[in-house]
């Protein structure tokens, strides 16, 4: 009965400690474990130009400019308090739109703009039908402009 | 029969616990268990293949959902029923506790491979890669390794009870990984997408959709039950051949 009860207080001992050191190495990381920086996050963290990293957020509304070359397209990520100008030359995937998530992997031009080498699409976590989509924009029930919710973070 | 009070309380709690009554209630369930996971994978990939609209941003890429995230809920279950099952072993040393947790992980493992698979072949084509290391994918890769790593620990110890006890606490130790997979995509940014089902303000799923998921979802559940039967029964019936074995050998050597 006692042994079973040492053995108990043992478990649960270790365990919350290994937790409490855990949490506590995962704090100390913290930004290291970020994929990507939101452009708020990167106007906080004064990021020198020519630096790699990547920025995430929604592609702006009517802001996807394709350039005379044909394969060079310019666009802005918003996180819907600050905007990035972006400018990436390829091919883009599928799922980028504008309104949705991305993420651009880069470095940022002395000029303000990020030069993308690779682009990311991301979606939400929302899934429904193209009928059910079109109804709830057509009552109004779609948070236009907004974007869906989930995709950037402050 | 009057038995004394700490004797009952001890036959209740090792009720379950009895390899001869296990084997029995098995016995019992599992062609239950085998039939309703033969049905429900049928179901539920009629369902997710033949009936569920496509989505309105993904089309029908969205079909890989119907496996991969059943797979990777099951990869998360099943660890944590080896973690539950690890620690009623080293507390209160069921016979049957550690049996279990040996059983579960290839089957754990399995699924991992399955999610990790099916996600490189959906992000391939939605996110515009096979792989990033973000927090959720790079959690979730390490929740593979955990396994491999526990059922190579067994392996590698002759001993039965020292193997169970070695591995025992390794399976408590990668615990701490299921809620930082569960959790990565709500910490940090991550490619990977927040969480749809479990969530607040409930699923952002249409039901057309979510349907068909909680199918594949219950299919998955009860195909691991079928298998874990199955397994816990052969490391049983292995355990006693060994005891058998052993048993046979000791006269012997005594002569």
């Amino acid at each position: 009965m006692t042994r079973k009860r040492r053995r108990l207080l043992t478990v649960v001992a270790g365990m919350s400690c290994l937790g409490v050191a855990v949490a506590l190495m995962l704090n100390a990381y913290g930004d290291g474990l970020v994929f990507f920086y939101s452009p708020s996050e990167l106007e906080s963290h004064h990021v020198t130009p020519g630096q790699r990293l990547r920025i995430g957020g929604l592609v702006e509304e009517n802001s996807v400019v394709r350039q005379s070359d044909g394969l060079t397209i310019t666009f802005k990520v918003t996180d819907l308090s600050k905007t990035v100008p972006v400018s990436y030359r390829g091919i883009v995937p599928d799922l980028f739109r504008e309104g949705q998530g991305v993420v651009a992997e880069g470095s940022l031009g002395a000029d303000g703009v990020f030069m993308a080498s690779n682009i990311l699409a991301k979606h939400d976590e929302k899934y429904m039908p193209p009928e059910v989509a079109a109804a709830l924009k057509k009552s109004g029930r779609w948070k236009d402009g907004a974007g869906p919710e989930g995709v950037t973070k402050p | 029969m009057n038995r004394p009070p700490h004797q009952i309380s001890r036959m209740s709690l090792h009720r379950f616990a009895n390899p001869t009554r296990f084997l029995r209630i098995a016995d019992a369930v599992s062609p239950w268990a085998t039939g309703l996971a033969v049905l429900l994978l049928a179901v539920g990939l009629y369902l997710g293949l033949a009936v569920a609209p496509p989505d309105y941003q993904q089309g029908q890429t969205v079909r890989i959902m119907f496996v991969h995230v059943p797979a990777a809920w099951m990869a998360m279950a099943c660890y944590s029923l080896m973690a539950l099952a690890s620690a009623i072993a080293l507390i209160w040393k069921h016979p049957l506790a550690d049996l279990s947790a040996k059983a579960a992980a290839p089957l754990g493992a399995g699924f991992t491979a399955i999610a990790l698979v099916s996600g490189a072949l959906w992000g391939q084509p939605m996110w515009g890669t096979w792989w990033v290391w973000d927090a959720r994918l790079t959690s979730f890769l390490v929740l593979f390794f955990l396994y491999l790593g526990y059922i190579a620990l067994w392996q590698a110890i002759d001993d039965p009870t020292r193997a169970a006890r070695a591995a025992a606490i390794l399976a408590l130790v990668g615990f701490v990984n299921i809620p930082i997979i569960k959790f990565s995509v709500d910490w940090w940014n991550t490619l990977h997408q927040p969480a749809s089902i479990v969530r607040m303000n409930g699923p952002a799923i249409d039901v057309s959709i979510l349907v068909p998921l909680l199918v594949m979802m219950a299919a998955f559940n009860v195909y691991f039950v079928a298998l874990l039967l199955w397994r816990i029964k052969a490391e049983i019936i292995a355990r006693r051949v060994r005891t058998l074995a052993l048993a046979r050998v000791e006269p012997e050597a005594g002569a």
